[in-house]
């Protein structure tokens, strides 16, 4: 468990863990269509989005279906934003060149870094080499999140600048900031 | 062709459903095109600003429709999408079962072919039953579209339902008479001033 997971009281929690900056980001930039892929570092981010009754958040059968969700969203006037692990963003090069980026979509993702700092599974390590590389070969804008000091900071303004400049953002979450998936999970 | 045995629907065709379908909206109901013909076949039965037109992204017209009815409940959505394309995306029938928009009526055009790569067949083609797969993945309110007549009734029914409506349709090989202008960025934009998010500049 991280530091910032350290917890004094729930009100003082919600506010100063890396999932409570990220609800709170959410619902003061007006984005309550949450879909997501899980994963075990998002499990209290997502307990508390579906505890949340202005947020309409739920699980999706792919990250690509979840992108196809909120763009449509968007251009119905709703915002949304998409929570994935690593290797669902490997899956998304497709949906990225030829809808977020092409129809000029600002797709908001959150992405929870594994296959690095610790990781047990080869296979995730080698996802993990692909996914700044075509964020780059795409020109995406993107941000890994290594400090709560920083942190909400770099969400509330990655979030406006993606919904004022009508261009996606990845937010890639690291174990420096949110502990990461250990060996003995 | 869709040369699946025993099934008694009628082979139509997918320009002149679309067409049928374009003449019945008179609420600016939105219409999502599915990749290729589906959408150049919706561009070709009549521009319409409440119309998007997907250039890519095989396998999306449902989750993308799907966003825009949990946008804008009180409006009603239409998705266009084929077979070939669906296959991609199977899991999205069980998200929208699961989330169950009373606004959103999904239209399968199965060839049972990828007629824009040359008409080779899906792996579906001989064996799988889209309609049959819909209601095993939740949405009960599903059927094929016996001939132009029943697809007209179907589309009318959907209008008032209050779960999600799939119709399978089983259609020719023949191509898309049009082609839609390949500009992502007006085809948006026009979406969204059709749809009263935005304002014209």
């Amino acid at each position: 468990m991280a530091a910032a997971e350290v917890q004094t009281s729930p009100q003082i929690a919600q506010d100063n863990t890396w999932h409570g900056i990220v609800l709170a980001s959410l619902k003061r930039n007006e984005i309550s269509l949450v879909p997501y892929v899980p994963d075990r570092v998002l499990t209290m981010l997502i307990k508390n989005l579906h505890a949340d009754p202005f947020f309409t958040t739920f699980p999706t059968a792919r990250e690509e279906e979840a992108v196809g969700i909120v763009s449509g969203a968007w251009m119905g006037g709703r915002r949304g934003a998409v929570l994935m692990q690593t290797s669902g963003f490997a899956t998304l090069a497709n949906v990225l060149a030829s809808l977020a980026m092409p129809y000029q979509i600002p797709l908001i993702m959150f992405v929870s870094e594994r296959g690095t700092l610790g990781e047990f599974n080869y296979g995730q390590s080698l996802v993990c080499r692909t996914m700044r590389p075509v964020l780059d070969s795409l020109a995406m804008e993107h941000h890994t999140c290594t400090r709560l000091d920083e942190f909400a900071f770099i969400c509330d303004r990655s979030i406006k600048q993606a919904l004022t400049t009508q261009a996606p953002v990845a937010l890639i979450l690291s174990p420096l900031l949110t502990g990461g998936k250990v060996f003995d999970k | 062709m869709n040369t699946t045995p025993a099934r008694n629907t009628k082979v139509m065709n997918r320009f002149d459903l679309t067409s049928r379908l374009i003449a019945k909206l008179k609420n600016e109901e939105a219409v999502v095109g599915g990749i290729g013909n589906t959408n150049f076949d919706l561009w070709a039965a009549g521009h319409r600003p409440q119309n998007f037109y997907m250039l890519g992204s095989m396998g999306l017209a449902f989750p993308i429709a799907l966003g825009v009815a949990l946008a804008q409940p009180k409006r009603r959505i239409f998705a266009l999408e084929g077979d070939g394309s669906l296959l991609m995306q199977l899991g999205s029938l069980s998200t929208i079962a699961t989330l169950s928009p009373k606004n959103l009526t999904m239209v399968v055009m199965d060839n049972g072919v990828y007629q824009i790569t040359g008409a080779q067949p899906t792996p579906g083609a001989a064996v799988a039953d889209i309609v049959a797969i819909a209601v095993a993945s939740g949405l009960a309110n599903s059927a094929w579209a016996a001939d132009e007549e029943d697809f007209e009734r179907l589309i009318e029914q959907s209008m008032s339902a209050t779960t999600p409506v799939l119709i399978g349709v089983r259609i020719d090989d023949k191509p898309g008479v049009g082609t839609t202008r390949r500009d992502p960025v007006q085809i948006r934009e026009r979406f969204m001033h059709g749809l009263g998010v935005r304002q014209p500049l």
